[in-house]
């Protein structure tokens, strides 16, 4: 796996972390434990994201960041996989 | 309104096509308990329940979903975008083909479009909820079913992926069923619709 296929990767562990924690936190409001994890995680996930984006292409059109070409039209789509 | 994240959920890397699999698998995507389906049932049923932790969990369900039809959908183009004239007449995929060539449309395995009619938004939170988690079940099942078909690993890991999520959501859409009837007086939990009726005999009043 390359340093990108990596990274992604990670971003996909962390991501789902998060989701499950949404989930778990929106019928657990008051799991102060649950949130700290959330907050830590967050805080890695937009790192990761931003990491990605300046290293690679950006994931959401908040990261795009372009000036000379249109980077967000640029990124491959998810749906592509790495064979291609 | 929804922002978009440029990965899957869990990834999808197949390398092998198989018609006859992704003819099966599509009923995920467009199907009677495919996650079209479950993603509109919940993030329509959401407007006009009273309580917000609930349409939150409706809200975030809904949205994973999403993700879930995107998973769906790129194992189906994965499966088939590299599928020979001979395979496609071969596996049966010709009646799809002729159709959609190799583009991914909502239906059941079967060949039966998708239909809003394969769920329901009853405006009754407590009937509601208690069809998303039968809902979350019968996905299960076909995921289930999907896997005893499966010999590739490249397509079994992120289906049992899909299958391990419908387990979680039907925990979460449990815990959101509890939250209604603790707010409810539990002489009448199913005498009174919380979504439509304003009475005072519908709420839990031990709390006040």
């Amino acid at each position: 796996m390359g340093n990108q296929e990596q990274l992604l990767h990670d971003i996909g562990i962390v991501g789902f972390v998060l989701t499950e924690l949404t989930l778990y936190l929106d019928t657990h409001p008051h799991d102060r434990n649950a949130m700290e994890y959330f907050n830590h995680y967050n805080r890695m996930k937009n790192q990761m994201d931003r990491e990605f984006s300046q290293k690679y292409y950006p994931l959401t059109t908040s990261l795009a960041d372009c000036s000379k070409e249109w980077r967000w039209g640029a990124a491959p789509m998810p749906w592509e996989g790495v064979c291609e | 309104m929804w922002n978009y994240e440029k990965r899957l959920e869990f990834p999808v890397n197949i390398k092998e096509p198989n018609a006859m699999l992704a003819q099966a698998i599509i009923s995920q995507y467009g199907g009677p308990d495919g996650e079209m389906g479950a993603s509109l049932r919940y993030l329509s049923q959401r407007y006009s329940v009273p309580y917000r932790e609930v349409a939150g969990v409706l809200t975030d369900i809904g949205t994973e979903e999403l993700a879930h039809l995107e998973m769906v959908a790129t194992i189906v183009h994965q499966l088939t975008r590299n599928l020979s004239m001979e395979e496609i007449e071969k596996s049966g995929f010709d009646k799809y083909y002729v159709d959609h060539t190799i583009g991914i449309w909502p239906q059941a395995a079967g060949g039966i479009p998708f239909n809003a009619c394969e769920f329901q938004v009853k405006g009754d939170i407590i009937t509601d909820l208690m069809e998303d988690m039968a809902a979350e079940q019968k996905a299960r099942s076909t995921y289930d079913n999907i896997l005893r078909l499966v010999k590739d690993p490249d397509v079994c890991e992120p289906i049992k992926f899909l299958r391990q999520r419908e387990i979680v959501h039907f925990q979460r859409f449990g815990e959101a069923l509890r939250i209604v009837q603790d707010k409810l007086n539990s002489k009448n939990f199913y005498a009174f619709n919380p979504e439509f009726d304003k009475c005072e005999d519908c709420n839990n009043n031990s709390n006040s």
